[in-house]
């Protein structure tokens, strides 16, 4: 029986737990990041990699705009292989109701200092020729960004393994009052032990509120200038805000190297890592109805990932209500690349009682706790 | 049987012999077929259509395998892309 | 563009010898037969532009009848549904929905490919692959070409290429004479004797063999001019047009991984009926062990004949190919590539082809799927077939699951993709 003694022991080496990883370290705190897989493989492999804002809520605006800044704040660190490029997203208006929520948003951003732009039929069509026409228009928020999140995840594990930080490959099996122990009976001990297992946080945390939300991806092969914004349609909104059903949504983004990444699609209660044919091909249709130049373009890889949701769509950051030893740094769904830094220095200032930068109250797990567990 | 098929190959026009696929006339004439991501010049690795090294852009239409393209009369092929 | 759904009591993926061996005999038993192969035409790499008008073995077997059997070639398979016993397939300008009753998979194999400094430049290529190259008019006639690389074929590679004009500079075995004696074909450290024995002696004459002989580096100005070789210790530097590089064969059995077939040591399991571990799903040649043409030709045979009820008739085809294996696994031992072969990359040498992935890259990653998420190696668009049987010479790793679609497929084709709901 090995045991170590940290200030702070994180289980996952996803975009969040690595955030975590390098926050806390640049606080001087002895840390352990303890990984069962490959660093950034699980959703942080199958996320978009959108550092976008959104406006939910007012809790989520404020989250992902403080979080987009600490990415734009880091850019020039980041090595090549992160690919983080500031392409801008458009959200795409199909017809006149969505116009109405493109000016809402615009106005509602304006507020807030994030600049936008509304783009009529004319402006769309030329910013993307490559999008069907009839669209009515669309919103370009020009400081979204992209990043490759499994290069990230590696990248700011490695700044917080330059600051002493250790990296553990195991398989987590118990955390709690100041406990880790690992599938091989290794315990480590620490201060604080933070839960940022992802999809898989409710198997260490069983009272954790928290489903999984299966999505698909696909690739193509190099289409230089096909695409220059992230692109999505107001319909997702549509289709993240949904609790039950089945959805797709048309999402495109362009990556560096010219190949084009198209999502999203989100299942509840598939547990299965396997292509899902019918949701695959729809989420296809989807996309060929917004660009249908896309027809003859081809695709190379397809692959799954699963978010972890939330039933009130926020992460869950913040302190056990029963274990004030244990931390929560999960619950991301769709916006874990673009919230992973914000949450990391929340939850640092949270654990070391400064003031965070944004109102924590929102996110802290009290919410997301359930008296029984859910069948 | 004709004695040459005519196809486009980045604008000028050349005959081959019937039957070639657009891999074997581009390497015949020491024409590489595409760019590598950092920029190198490539051209067919395996022949038979599984390295994907012999992309092309065949009448419009990028990314098509060459080593599986038999040349047809009037093919326009564009080489040097992704 | 809607798919064009065609039905066949025997459909058979791969039109090499064992495809076409099996194409005939389901013909025979009177099956609606379709056979698919994603060259422009039929006949696999082994009789790759062979007629079927003279008088030869490819010309009997390429000589199917049209009354029962349909060809669909320049179409490649990119995704598989065995419960709905469905195959989605594609060609330059259709796309297919083939369902079948029986699935016959004659996928065979492709080349193994070792990365060295320089193998990426224009002109180096496969063994198997210059062959085809020249076969679909590459003009070699007065080239220099440096075949290289282990095995038999190197030497069918160079009478062919020899025969039709090429200079073949020389044959480089990176085998050792020992182990070529070992093999026991009667060598006595005389290498014609290798070439007696395969029939090519008056192809290869005067052309020089050099065992214990590997290409360490490719050398040229965006495309090959020279290639050095190390030979017996020392190194030797041999100019040359082009170098055709061949390292045994990996087995294509990608389609057989998606439709769920148990694979073992990267082979399909099958019985001695040729059935895998999948209902109605069959698998003939290269995917279930590297044998060559006559052992493919027997087990498309016998697997046409349990997929058409007629095992009973199959006992003498399985005795013949009961026969042949022991040869290939002798083939296999004589001719193991030697370690050294793992040492001839530096940190930039370019080990995944399509994201130019260099080996420097790829050495502090534990696994295949901890290389591609953090490098992108095996993520482009040959999907691993390339550099995932490289690294796992390299580094020992293992390639991960298989998902649609198997080989790169246009968007519509697979967006249209139908698939039956339910149990």
């Amino acid at each position: 029986m090995n045991a170590a003694a940290y200030d702070v022991v994180v289980v996952g080496a996803g975009i969040v737990g690595a955030a975590c990883a390098d926050a806390f370290s640049r606080h001087g705190l002895k840390i352990a990041v303890v990984e069962r897989d490959v660093v950034g493989s699980g959703a942080t492999a199958a996320g978009m990699g959108h550092v976008v804002v959104m406006d939910d809520s007012d809790a989520q605006f404020a989250l992902t705009r403080y979080s987009q800044r600490l990415w734009q704040q880091l850019a020039p660190e980041l090595p090549a292989d992160v690919e983080y490029q500031q392409c801008g997203t458009i959200w795409v208006a199909a017809d006149e109701e969505e116009m109405a929520e493109v000016k809402r948003k615009h106005s509602y951003y304006t507020e807030r200092a994030v600049p936008t732009n509304i783009l009529d039929v004319e402006a769309l069509a030329c910013m993307e020729p490559n999008l069907r026409s009839g669209m009515a228009g669309g919103l370009l928020v020009p400081q979204d960004a992209v990043v490759y999140p499994p290069c990230a995840a590696r990248f700011l594990l490695e700044r917080a393994q330059t600051r002493g930080a250790q990296l553990l490959f195991g398989s987590v099996q118990e955390i709690g009052r100041g406990a880790v122990r690992l599938a091989d009976n290794t315990h480590l001990s620490a201060r604080f032990v933070v839960n940022a297992a992802g999809a898989w946080a409710p198997g260490l945390t069983p009272k954790l509120d928290i489903k999984m939300r299966k999505g698909h991806l696909v690739i193509t092969d190099r289409y230089p200038g096909f695409v220059r914004h992230q692109l999505v349609e107001l319909g997702y909104l549509k289709s993240a805000h949904s609790l039950t059903t089945d959805s797709v949504a048309f999402n495109i983004q362009p990556r560096q190297t010219g190949q084009m990444l198209i999502g999203s699609s989100r299942q509840y209660g598939v547990e299965h890592k396997q292509i899902d044919p019918e949701i695959l091909s729809r989420m296809l249709r989807r996309a060929l109805e917004f660009m249908p130049a896309l027809a003859q373009t081809s695709t190379i890889r397809t692959w799954t990932g699963f978010r972890a949701a939330a039933p009130d769509k926020l992460p869950i950051i913040g302190e056990s209500p029963v274990d004030p030893s244990l931390y929560f740094a999960t619950g991301h769904e769709g916006l874990g690349i673009t919230t992973a830094l914000g949450t990391a220095e929340l939850l640092a200032d949270r654990m070391m009682g400064n003031t965070p930068a944004i109102p924590l109250t929102p996110f802290l797990p009290t919410r997301a706790f359930v008296e029984h567990s859910h069948a | 049987m004709p004695e040459s098929t005519r196809i486009v190959v980045n604008g000028e026009e050349i005959s081959t012999q019937p039957g070639a696929t657009i891999a074997a006339v581009l390497a015949s004439r020491g024409i590489a077929c595409r760019r590598s991501v950092t920029g190198d010049l490539r051209g067919p690795l395996c022949g038979m259509g599984i390295c994907y090294e012999c992309r092309v852009e065949i009448n419009g239409i990028p990314n098509c395998r060459s080593c599986q393209t038999i040349c047809e009369p009037g093919m326009e092929v564009s080489t040097g892309g992704g | 563009m809607a798919a064009e759904k065609k039905c066949f009591d025997v459909l058979i993926v791969g039109g090499g010898p064992a495809g076409l061996a099996a194409a005939h005999r389901s013909a025979r038993a009177g099956a609606s037969t379709g056979i698919v192969d994603d060259n422009p035409a039929l006949g696999g790499q082994i009789w790759r532009g062979e007629t079927p008008h003279n008088k030869s073995e490819a010309a009997k077997w390429l000589n199917l009848p049209r009354t029962h059997v349909e060809i669909l070639t320049g179409t490649h398979v990119f995704h598989a549904d065995a419960r709905s016993r469905t195959l989605f397939a594609e060609s330059r300008l259709a796309n297919f929905e083939l369902h079948y009753n029986h699935l016959i998979l004659a996928t065979g194999a492709r080349e193994r490919f070792l990365p060295f400094p320089g193998w990426t430049l224009p002109n180096v290529m496969a063994a198997g692959g210059l062959q085809a190259m020249a076969k679909s008019g590459l003009a070699i006639r007065g080239k220099r070409i440096v075949v290289a690389g282990t095995g038999p074929l190197l030497l069918a590679v160079a009478a062919y290429l020899a025969k039709h004009g090429a200079n073949v500079t020389m044959i480089c075995e990176q085998a050792s004479f020992t182990r070529l004696v070992r093999f026991g074909l009667g060598l006595a450290a005389q290498p014609s004797k290798i070439v007696q024995a395969l029939g090519l002696r008056r192809d290869l004459a005067g052309v020089p063999f050099s065992a214990n002989t590997w290409p360490m580096k490719a050398k040229g100005n965006g495309v090959l001019q020279s290639v050095v070789l190390s030979r017996n210790g020392h190194t030797q530097e041999l100019a040359c047009d082009y170098l055709a590089c061949g390292f045994h064969l990996v087995p294509n059995i990608e389609l057989l991984a998606l439709l769920g077939c148990n694979i073992r040591n990267g082979f399909v399991e099958v019985d001695e009926f040729q059935k895998t571990s999948v209902e109605n799903v069959y698998c003939a040649g290269e995917p279930t062990a590297i044998g060559g043409l006559e052992s493919s030709l027997l087990e498309g045979e016998i697997a046409a004949l349990s997929a058409t009820g007629l095992q009973d008739a199959t006992g003498a085809l399985r005795h013949k190919r009961g026969k042949l294996s022991s040869f290939a696994t002798r083939l296999e031992t004589a001719f193991t590539i030697r370690p050294d072969l793992r040492t001839l990359c530096e940190a930039d040498t370019i080990v995944c082809r399509c994201e130019d992935v260099v080996h420097g890259r790829l050495t502090p990653h534990p696994s295949w799927r901890a290389a591609k998420l953090h490098t992108r190696c095996g993520m482009g668009p040959c999907q691993g077939r390339v550099c995932g049987p490289a690294t796992e010479f390299l580094f020992g790793w293992q390639p991960d699951s298989v998902r649609p679609p198997i080989y790169p497929a246009r968007f519509e084709s697979l967006a249209f993709v139908e698939h039956e709901l339910g149990a």
